[in-house]
């Protein structure tokens, strides 16, 4: 409660100046701003954000959001406003990979709580913290609409559904082992798993 | 436009909204706003203890409507029938209201500079419960300076949004606004921006609560001890009609000048409100009216000049001797 | 078998193919409507079927239509509200993953009928992979020109845009949504003016739910007089059901409007009975809102009449012993579930989901949660209840959305239908956890 962003977040005027979206983000944005008319260019603002937190390290740091502002010529409060109402945005550094596991009603009658437990466990961290190294954030999420094959956890752009401790052993040795950054903006979505 | 509230009829243009339909008959019907506030464009909805029953929508659609509405957002329709302070419904969910309004409240209106002239203390006077219910951790921010001259204890906040429009319609560029969301949601900067610009003051007039506060003024004295006089000067940024609240001769602090509503009559600068503390800056017109119901009323002058001539005629009918003239 | 108009091709291999949802008929409305029937022809088509919005208010989408303000030279848009995020609902994430054709062709024949030019389709943003496949078969429309300029050669043109939502239950609300389309937070709008009046960038806009815009499909291709003969009454057609909770087969089932509850819940061709043999306590029939009901008035009303799969019948009884149907989002409890546990998840899903814009809902449901936390720290007390009670009135029927009556439903309903549970453990001040479900270590056939 009471976030406290403002006052405690550091503005780097060199890291923003170096910030610059690689050229298939930005075709990716000019996309996007394509979908609205021209006046309106500010409706761009959620999904280019969703593009900014992938291409910059999985958060959006008050750089990256100054950079959106600038890209989309709105104010950067309009930005943080938005960034920080929105529970897909991340306001601090993540791990590469974070579990959202779904924690309501019908996820809940199917065992998320041990689900939960049994990756704190695994992971030897805590909801809402991420591993030593860096791999791993833990997160629970409100209903994400997979109510018919809970539990359920999202990484990324993909949805692992029917969890069992056996499938969440085998997700972590997965993620483990393609070390990289995963983003709701993933082409490589696999929910098979 | 006919329009019933409380049993009194009056005729409105339309477009009139019930509030303000409510507020052209007199405060005995006019509901109570936190978060409306007429110079600012769609202010108002938000905190609703606005709320009324209305009873009859119109003439040509005489159905009720199905839940209370926020009169501050619902324009009038011709035959319309509300029942504000009549309707025991309506003071009961206010009363629900004002109790969400204050569970998270700190209510430190002893160590509050806005106590004496704070909306939500009124309101929560006039409908609120003796005891509180809420039994958990009330929510806690760190106080913060939004430029030199402006501090903003979000623990006080209400979220009534006027300070956001006030940035975005009457000043250059807004560079705060509500940041989070649900009871987490809070009124920030974008980092440590300050909210620097010729009518930026404006927004400490609006507050209802004692979020943002003069920093100028902050513990110089209760608001009570001061006295409010109308003043002004030539100013060419704004209108230079100003309040001007004295102790001794000192000028302790400039605001906008108030009407009935609590609503500034015109917004006025940063100039006016900061860099004139001196009473040789300005022209005094006199005393300013302060509503006899006000705990400001307690110390201001023109209430006590009244009580004390009243006070002589009194002592002179009963043949008491002049009280200046006593030994 | 009922009848299925929505996702009766759903197995069919290769379906989220244009050529193949082609192949079974694909686009037919399309070509229907653009070659042989007029806008105003295809909404009263919409009208005669009867068909109500799905998104779960039930609201008459004809209706809803024909409010639309159409001022000379002023742009109108369709949106498409796939926000799906009502706990227990998941059929349109369902339908837009097996087949987005059938959204995309009820976008295209519904801004038909409304001259919209444009339309956009406000996906969760969550759902990202679904806004994957939905914009690859966007792309597959224009090139096969059903999407674009002079469609089939017609005068009529239509742009179709999906655009990702932040993560956000409040932007299913119409107004937040279209909030958030703007690129703002989802801080749903005072209303009036309604969106039909004034919505997306201050124009003309309709909001249609996934599944209503996907029903637009079979009636314009069956006539909506045909459509209207499936269901009772002012429920017509079909509707897609999520089905969760304790239930041996979850999932997403199209219905006929009408079935009775008792066949929902036990033939083998739906939920297939509870599992393990376990008896049923409760079910929430319309998503995590609508009031939960016992086992004894789900299936009967209280009259004692069989309760139907119908907007009618199942709020027959108003609240006192009645629901609704909502959006369809039918999570089933057995007889170990701890109402005051799941009704926690809930209050905490809408405390987490308040936006924060109006005072009872901003305050209020952060407040039911902490007082059911009570409950499972076993610290609660008898008078809590009479609290929670007096909360919920408070905040229903005062706030700006039906966010505020969402969150206050589900408390009203568990103490109306449940209070022995609340009081019971308030007396022994233990909550004991008696939902234990023994099945994450073993195989789940998905």
């Amino acid at each position: 409660m009471g976030a406290q962003v403002h006052g405690t977040q550091h503005f780097d005027a060199k890291k923003r100046a170096e910030l610059k979206f690689s050229d298939a983000a930005m075709e990716t944005v000019k996309d996007i701003i394509s979908r609205y008319p021209e006046k309106h260019i500010k409706s761009a603002l959620l999904p280019v954000l969703h593009v900014a937190q992938a291409e910059f390290g999985g958060w959006l740091s008050p750089e990256t959001m100054d950079y959106v502002a600038s890209v989309l010529k709105i104010k950067p409060i309009e930005v943080f406003e938005v960034a920080s109402f929105y529970t897909m945005y991340n306001l601090k550094p993540v791990g590469k990979c974070t579990f959202e596991v779904c924690q309501t009603s019908s996820c809940w009658l199917n065992g998320a709580e041990d689900i939960v437990k049994y990756i704190e466990k695994k992971l030897n961290i805590k909801v809402g913290e991420t591993t030593k190294d860096g791999m791993f954030t833990l997160k629970t999420a409100e209903c994400l609409g997979s109510c018919g094959t809970a539990p359920m956890l999202q990484c990324g752009a993909s949805y692992h559904e029917n969890l069992t401790y056996d499938k969440v052993d085998k997700l972590i040795e997965k993620y483990k082992s393609e070390n990289k950054l995963r983003s709701y903006t993933d082409l490589d979505y696999n929910n098979t798993l | 436009m006919k329009v019933t509230i409380d049993g009194i009829e009056i005729d409105v243009p339309k477009g009139t909204t019930i509030l303000q339909a409510a507020r052209m008959i007199g405060p005995e019907v006019a509901p109570p706003a936190m978060c409306y506030y007429t110079k600012l464009k769609t202010s108002g909805g938000y905190c609703r203890t606005c709320i009324v029953k209305v009873t009859q929508g119109s003439t040509a659609n005489p159905n009720p409507m199905p839940k209370p509405v926020a009169s501050c957002r619902t324009e009038v329709m011709d035959g319309m029938v509300v029942q504000n302070f009549t309707s025991p419904e309506i003071l009961e969910a206010r009363k629900g209201v004002v109790e969400f309004l204050l569970i998270n409240h700190p209510l430190d209106c002893p160590v509050c500079d806005q106590a004496g002239e704070c909306k939500l203390q009124d309101l929560g006077y006039e409908n609120g419960s003796v005891k509180t219910r809420y039994e958990f951790k009330r929510r806690e921010y760190d106080m913060i300076d939004i430029g030199d001259k402006i501090k903003l204890h979000m623990t006080r906040c209400i979220l009534c949004y006027r300070c956001v429009k006030v940035c975005e319609q009457i000043t250059d560029g807004r560079v705060h606004g509500a940041i989070h969301r649900g009871d987490a949601a809070e009124i920030s900067t974008y980092i440590d921006k300050a909210i620097n610009n010729d009518f930026s003051g404006n927004v400490i007039d609006v507050c209802p609560v004692g979020a943002l506060t003069d920093k100028t003024f902050r513990f110089k004295s209760r608001v009570w001890f001061t006295k409010p006089v109308d003043a002004h000067r030539k100013c060419d940024k704004c209108c230079g009609k100003t309040r001007v609240w004295l102790k001794g001769d000192e000028v302790l602090r400039v605001t906008a000048r108030k009407d009935q509503w609590d609503e500034v009559h015109e917004f006025i600068c940063n100039d006016c409100r900061y860099d004139h503390k001196k009473t040789s800056d300005w022209v005094i017109e006199g005393p300013s009216h302060i509503s006899r119901n006000s705990v400001i009323s307690q110390n201001h002058y023109e209430h006590l000049n009244e009580l004390k001539l009243q006070a002589l005629k009194q002592q002179k009918a009963l043949g008491f001797m002049n009280i200046d003239k006593r030994p | 078998m009922g009848k299925k108009l929505l996702i009766h091709n759903d197995k069919v291999p290769g379906i989220n193919t244009l050529e193949v949802y082609r192949a079974h008929g694909g686009y037919a409305s399309v070509e229907k409507a653009l070659k042989t029937m007029t806008p105003d022809q295809v909404t009263d088509e919409v009208k005669k079927s009867g068909l109500r919005g799905r998104g779960g208010a039930g609201f008459p989408t004809g209706l809803k239509w024909s409010f639309l303000a159409k001022p000379e030279g002023v742009e109108r848009y369709l949106v498409c509200n796939a926000d799906e995020s009502e706990p227990g609902t998941f059929k349109d994430r369902y339908l837009m993953e097996k087949i987005p054709h059938a959204l995309i062709e009820g976008m295209i024949t519904s801004s038909y009928a409304l001259g919209a030019k444009s339309s956009y389709i406000y996906i969760r943003g969550e759902y990202f992979y679904v806004a994957r496949i939905v914009e690859n078969a966007i792309k597959e429309a224009y090139a096969a020109g059903w999407l674009g300029k002079n469609i089939l050669g017609s005068n009529f043109s239509h742009d179709c845009y999906v655009q990702v939502g932040g993560g956000a239950y409040i932007c299913g609300e119409e107004t937040a949504l279209l909030e958030s389309l703007e690129g703002k937070r989802g801080n749903p709008r005072i209303k009036p003016p309604f969106p039909a009046v004034a919505g997306l960038w201050g124009c003309p806009t309709v909001v249609n739910n996934v599944e209503t815009i996907a029903a637009v499909v079979p009636i314009v291709n069956g006539g909506g007089e045909e459509y209207a003969k499936i269901g009772i009454g002012k429920s017509t057609g079909t509707k897609l059901i999520s089905a969760s909770g304790h239930i041996n087969k979850p999932g997403v089932y199209e219905i006929e409007l009408g079935i009775t509850v008792e066949d929902f819940i036990y033939s083998e061709e739906y939920c297939g009975g509870i599992r393990n043999g376990k008896k049923m306590k409760a079910v929430v029939a319309g998503g995590s809102s609508v009031p939960i009901l016992p086992t004894e008035l789900i299936l009967k009303t209280a009259k004692g009449e069989p309760r139907l799969m119908t907007y009618e019948s199942l709020s027959d009884g108003g609240f006192q012993t009645g629901t609704m149907l909502g959006s369809g989002g039918f999570i089933v409890m057995d007889e170990d579930t701890s109402i005051v546990k799941n009704l926690f998840t809930f209050a905490r899903f809408y405390h987490h989901e308040s936006c924060g814009q109006c005072s009872p809902c901003r305050e209020g449901t952060g407040w039911m949660e902490k007082i059911l936390k009570k409950f499972l720290n076993g610290t609660a007390s008898e008078s809590d209840v009479e609290l929670l009670w007096d909360i919920q009135s408070k905040i229903e029927g005062k706030t700006i959305c039906p966010l505020g009556e969402a969150a206050a439903w589900p408390v009203a309903a568990a103490i109306r239908h449940f209070k022995h549970e609340f009081l019971e453990i308030a007396k022994s001040k233990k909550f004991v956890d008696i939902s234990h479900y023994d099945r994450l270590n073993k195989k789940v056939v998905a």
